[in-house]
């Protein structure tokens, strides 16, 4: 069963939710899945953008209240 | 050891760190090298003092335009990886103590740049190995780091020597170790300098780039007049030259009025502004505006009864209420207790000009 870790950025403002989500996906495995939840609209742009360049699939993106949350699953390779 | 000379075929690619700003130099700089073979990976460096990100996101009027981030969207245009390096707490160290003094506000741009080539490639903070590092720095295009006589000392004191290599300025300087072993053929370099943005645009059209980022106060808030003079504020108010982060970034935010030095008021420009603020009203005593909208004001130091007179006076001047004969001001102490004040808003007159802060 593939791994899902959770990375909570809400109250921090772009860029620093992706360079949290960039160091915690430095530590996980091909296949694992990071939920990552944020607060900071720019992350609409900004983590997609960035696993775009780095080969991860963003598999889910939702918007809850006041809440953003990510599904990224890690591709290494 | 001296590095071998690679041949167009060799397996080995030679990697190199691109420092990106997320402007439209670097992005060329990292082009130029790219275009020759060599395997480019951006860098960039969040120091807290970047333009970039918080403001856009803080300001309510901001919010319609497009939340790019530069450095990334660089990055993609160039179809090479990015790695964001926090360096707030080491970057403080070069922001109070800089070896070679500040520019015409507080940018320390000189150690700033020494630091960065030394993250990217000396310290490898990121654990690449990479073989050199490349810059957009161009000669004579800006007054503190990048002169004639500054340049080399950016190679020397970074450590870097001669593996920085300044693809928009090289045909200006002496040939480093990547033209020398021909990793990069330095024929295909280019010799740009003085603060002419006519290269660079013309090379920018050559290679397709349209939508690049130009900002015209540069990328660092530490290069602002306005923003300088509140962090000297800051400093000279604690009588101690050292800050954190929430400091700098509360520094980005509001008005800031000091009617006296040992208080100041940070008031909210806007819903964006004052929806900021309220992150830290369980910090600082602050007011709101009952009987009319108005903006959040946090007040930084040590107020008494009088001057949170003064402090409601002058949140009722930015309210709704400005021309009222009275507007009614809650007080959120810190203990948790809430007084209501009424009071006359302060006329235009008798706000003190000198009690803006980098106004």
């Amino acid at each position: 069963m593939t791994a899902v870790h959770t990375l909570d950025v809400r109250g921090l403002l772009c860029p620093l939710p992706v360079i949290r989500t960039q160091n915690r996906v430095r530590d996980l495995e091909d296949g694992e899945v990071l939920e990552v939840v944020a607060s900071d609209p720019g992350v609409l742009h900004d983590i997609p953008a960035w696993c775009r360049i780095h080969g991860h699939r963003v598999l889910a993106c939702d918007e809850r209240e006041n809440d953003i949350l990510f599904r990224i699953e890690v591709a290494r390779g | 050891m001296t590095a071998q000379p690679q041949s167009q075929t060799s397996p080995t690619r030679k990697r190199a760190a691109a420092l990106i700003s997320g402007g439209l130099d670097s992005m060329l700089a990292a082009k130029v090298v790219l275009d020759q073979g060599v395997d480019v990976e951006g860098v960039n460096f969040f120091t807290g003092f970047c333009v970039e990100g918080h403001t856009h996101a803080i300001r309510r009027k901001d919010r319609s335009r497009e939340k790019r981030n530069n450095a990334l969207w660089v990055a993609e245009q160039l179809g090479i990886k990015l790695h964001i390096v926090d360096v707030i707490d080491e970057y403080k160290e070069i922001v109070l103590n800089p070896k070679h003094g500040y520019g015409a506000n507080l940018n320390p741009c000189l150690d700033c740049k020494i630091f960065m080539v030394n993250k990217a490639l000396v310290t490898d903070v990121l654990g690449r190995g990479y073989d050199f590092v490349i810059t957009g720095e161009v000669v004579g295009q800006r007054p503190k780091s990048q002169r004639a006589d500054t340049m080399p000392l950016i190679a020397q004191e970074s450590g870097a020597g001669d593996r920085l290599l300044r693809p928009l300025c090289a045909h200006n300087l002496p040939p480093t170790l990547p033209e020398r072993e021909g990793w990069v053929d330095r024929a295909k370099l280019y010799g740009f300098h003085g603060r002419d943005r006519k290269p660079q645009m013309a090379l920018a059209h050559s290679f397709g780039f349209t939508d690049y980022a130009q900002p015209a106060g540069g990328c660092c808030f530490l290069t602002d007049e306005s923003y300088a003079g509140k962090l000297a504020d800051l400093w000279s108010s604690r009588g101690v030259r050292d800050y954190d982060f929430d400091d700098i970034m509360l520094l980005k935010v509001g008005r800031h009025i000091r009617p006296a030095s040992h208080y100041k008021l940070i008031v909210g420009r806007e819903e964006g502004e004052n929806n900021f603020l309220a992150g830290y009203r369980k910090r600082f005593v602050h007011l709101t505006t009952l009987s009319h909208t108005g903006p959040l004001t946090l007040v930084d130091g040590a107020p008494d009864t009088d001057d949170l007179i003064l402090s409601a006076r002058i949140t009722a001047r930015y309210s709704q209420g400005r021309n009222a004969d009275e507007v009614s001001v809650e007080v959120h102490h810190l203990s948790g207790a809430v007084e209501e004040l009424r009071v006359t808003p302060l006329s235009p007159t008798e706000l003190e000009p000198a009690w803006q802060v980098g106004a």
